[in-house]
């Protein structure tokens, strides 16, 4: 069974159409590529998946459990909204990291403070405390960030900061993590060390959406790619199919910009 | 010089007793402005458009008008218009109407400076707590309130050095602070009648006093500087 699946997803800004029929589904395990100019809707179809923002049409559904359906107006209720975007991570292109803690804090925070609302916190205090430690110093290991846990992340590089923000998502363990243009705020030198940690995510079987302007990685990487224009899904299939046989004649001209360079 | 090294001793006094009001109503204004700004700044940017209408028109009415008429309308407007003097009488009564009038009208100063620290903090911030399941409280205290404070510590400064100094507007209801204290050597008192030094001397008061502030708000701004 799909893990995600997303059924008609629809968006409007005002009386712009964002997202237009949007309809895919993802198998757990698998890495999903997104990919097509700006502006295409890549962005705010993440955003919908995680609760940012309100689809106007649709319906998505997580482990067959259904997390919003636009005909059924209890799928939209704040405090269970909290709860459903748990099922899924965002790692963003500006980061936003918090700057006021280090980048241990940034990791532990919003476990600490779901682990607050167990019944056995208080009696479990010091012990719930050393695990969620524990859990985000080998996060942070992962990343390659071991002598970096007690920076702040003015001190960190754009590379550092987005790893750090991959540990903090992953800190909650999501059954799909999302990430928006992860590299495009980074220099080509520091993409690559970014790009690395994703891979190593894929590898492990981690089941990711990725929004990328990566070509390259995004056919390396992925199980399955998305080519979306003006709100619309116009290409999906394998990498390879997509990359080097796309049927639409605008996913050629998209392309074409890439592989000329 | 002679005269004025014998009247030092009970000017002196006298200046202590006034600057003592000045203090307490400077702290009493601070302690009181400082969550309620905020309790008006969540009404002036509330997504209920009939709560932040009404909440920018009073701030537009308490800062376009002077504190001093507000104080005089705050203080009087109970006894001699509606014929029930909810103040009573004394200095305690005058006290509490300048509390009154001081900490409205530097709650809605501070509302606006708030206002600008929590737009200011990157909407980033909210959406990266929200993805992260945290609660709206948890989002406000935990990674807004913090970089809010660090943004507004210099404003604020700003602000809290000229509450200090518009404590004195106090007099115009006859609340008797150290300006009062030390104008009392013109009129008379104590002896001491055509002395116009005490009140020049209040500045010294004042000078040091915004000294002393001066240099906490700025380990405050400098403690803050861990983060960017």
């Amino acid at each position: 069974m799909a893990i995600l699946e997303v059924e008609h997803l629809n968006k409007n800004f005002e009386r712009t159409e964002v997202l237009k029929d949007i309809s895919f589904s993802l198998e757990k395990g698998q890495v999903l590529s997104i990919i097509g100019s700006s502006g295409s809707g890549k962005t705010t179809l993440l955003r919908c998946l995680n609760f940012l923002e309100r689809p106007g049409g649709g319906k998505i559904r997580v482990n067959g459990e259904t997390l919003f359906d636009a005909e059924d107006p209890s799928t939209m209720q704040e405090s269970e909204i909290r709860k459903k975007r748990l099922h899924f991570g965002l790692v963003f292109q500006s980061f936003n990291l918090f700057p006021q803690y280090t980048a241990l804090g940034n990791v532990m925070l919003a476990k600490e403070l779901l682990a607050k609302a167990q019944p056995d916190y208080k009696a479990r205090r010091k012990e719930i405390h050393s695990e969620i430690e524990k859990e985000a110093k080998s996060l942070l290991t992962q990343m390659g960030l071991e002598d970096r846990m007690e920076n702040y992340p003015h001190q960190l590089s754009g590379g550092q900061c987005q790893r750090v923000a991959i540990a903090r998502a992953l800190a909650l363990k999501p059954d799909i993590l999302c990430f928006d243009e992860p590299t495009s705020a980074l220099d080509p030198e520091l993409t690559g060390e970014v790009l690395k940690v994703i891979k190593g995510l894929a590898d492990q079987e981690t089941t990711m959406i990725i929004v990328t302007h990566e070509m390259a990685f995004a056919r390396d990487v992925s199980s399955q790619v998305i080519f979306m224009d003006d709100g619309r899904i116009l290409e999906q299939g394998m990498p390879e199919q997509v990359f080097e046989n796309p049927t639409e004649e605008r996913t050629k001209q998209f392309l074409s910009r890439y592989t000329q360079g | 010089m002679e005269l004025i090294l014998e009247q030092f001793p009970v000017v002196i006094q006298s200046l202590n007793i006034g600057f003592i009001q000045t203090l307490k109503l400077f702290f009493v204004t601070l302690l009181g402005a400082v969550p309620l700004g905020l309790i008006i700044s969540f009404g002036s940017m509330s997504r209920f458009r009939p709560l932040s209408y009404l909440t920018k028109i009073i701030v537009w009415i308490v800062r376009g008008t002077p504190l001093m008429i507000q104080l005089l309308i705050i203080y009087y407007f109970p006894g001699l218009v509606l014929d029930n003097p909810i103040w009573g009488g004394g200095e305690s009564g005058r006290f509490l109407a300048a509390s009154v009038a001081f900490i409205f009208n530097y709650a809605c100063y501070f509302s606006e400076i708030y206002r600008g620290g929590i737009q200011g903090v990157p909407k980033g911030q909210e959406e990266a707590g929200l993805v992260l399941g945290m609660t709206r409280s948890q989002i406000f205290f935990r990674i807004t309130l913090l970089q809010m404070i660090k943004r507004i510590v210099p404003p604020m400064s700003n602000e809290i050095i000229t509450l200090v100094k518009d404590t004195s507007l106090a007099r115009i209801i006859a609340l008797q602070e150290i300006i009062w204290a030390g104008q009392a050597f013109l009129k008379g008192s104590q002896g001491i009648s055509g002395a116009i030094w005490p009140l020049f001397f209040t500045a010294v008061y004042y000078l040091i006093f915004n000294g002393i502030l001066t240099v906490l708000l700025g380990q405050l701004e400098k403690k803050l500087d861990y983060f960017r």
